[in-house]
């Protein structure tokens, strides 16, 4: 027989499956809301949601206008809402503009409309860099944006959670809706990319 | 789980949106983690501001400890944290059956598919 380890050196995965044995036996956690959380922040909600939001926004004018004025309420008319959406403020980018949002402090992010946060969302590089040098970061994630380009840096929290509008890509006059939505992808709602050409 | 599959919106025509971006769970233990956090909070069993600051906590000493940064440990950590100080959960029990677990035969989660964890469903 070895040694038995500490428990602080035993895998990470062990102690999550101890800790739900036990929130299960003591009530406190219902499994199948357990699994239903789970499934529907894995599999349901995700950046496609906001790609909806943004392709309305830039077809539907009332729409957009109503989304920059409320945001939470405006995705809310989509059916999008939930945990960690309770007010999403919208920043919209313009060809003098753009936003980047980055949370100091942890990872707040609007999850009704993007999903849950990417590895790089919530990496302490991005989170300090995003602040102290946007436009040197922007560019390593492949987008250089000229001299004349304003960059806001918005830092999301619990109170406020932000969302970029993206800039609707030239060449796209004649798309429906429908045909926009696989342009806008997580990275431009977060303001690191601008939203997809069209093939 | 049956029910829930059933009420699985995929309306739409376009992808799912996994299709759209990375894998948000790098392991199932991390989805694993975050939704106890959920259900708990779903639950009524604590504000999730008062996680959240736990969390912010967690995730500035990790950084300061330096080393391989792993947000769902952090995430993991806070919720262990606030449990126990919310008196739910005495974490000397959480180690005495983290050590229990760590004494099954290897491969024991290979051989019984009907135990009732679903390995989070990952492929």
């Amino acid at each position: 027989m070895s040694p038995v380890p500490a428990p602080s050196d035993l895998p990470v995965e062990l102690r999550t499956e101890a800790l739900e044995s036990i929130l299960i036996e003591k009530g406190l956690v219902d499994p199948a809301v357990l699994d239903k959380f789970i499934k529907t922040y894995a599999e349901d909600v995700g950046p496609l949601n906001g790609a909806r939001v943004v392709a309305k926004a830039w077809t539907d004018p009332d729409y957009k206008a109503r989304l920059m004025e409320d945001g939470t309420a405006a995705i809310a008319e989509l059916g999008y809402k939930g945990p960690q959406g309770e007010c999403i403020v919208v920043l919209e980018n313009t060809p003098t503009l753009h936003h980047l949002v980055v949370c100091t402090l942890c990872s707040c992010y609007p999850w009704p409309v993007l999903g849950l946060p990417p590895g790089w969302y919530k990496d302490p590089a991005y989170r300090s860099r995003a602040v102290r040098e946007p436009r040197a970061l922007l560019a390593e994630f492949g987008l250089e944006l000229g001299p004349d380009v304003e960059i806001k840096v918005y830092d999301s929290s619990s109170e406020v959670r932000y969302m970029v509008l993206p800039e609707r890509p030239a060449g796209t006059e004649n798309l429906s809706e429908e045909e926009l939505v696989p342009l806008i992808t997580r990275e431009a709602m977060t303001g690191v990319a601008k939203a997809k050409s069209p093939a | 789980m049956s029910s829930s599959l059933l009420q699985l919106d995929i309306e739409g025509p376009a992808a799912p949106p996994r299709s759209n971006g990375e894998l948000v769970f790098a392991a199932p233990w991390e989805s694993r983690a975050f939704g106890l956090a959920m259900a708990l909070h779903d639950g009524g069993l604590f504000e999730w501001e008062a996680f959240r600051q736990e969390l912010i906590k967690g995730v500035a000493l990790a950084e300061a400890a330096g080393g391989e940064f792993s947000y769902y440990r952090c995430w993991l950590e806070a919720l262990q944290g606030l449990l126990a100080t919310e008196g739910l959960v005495d974490l000397a029990a959480v180690d005495d059956r983290t050590a229990e677990l760590a004494c099954r035969p290897p491969g024991h989660d290979h051989r019984h598919h009907d135990h009732g964890h679903d390995h989070a469903g990952r492929h």
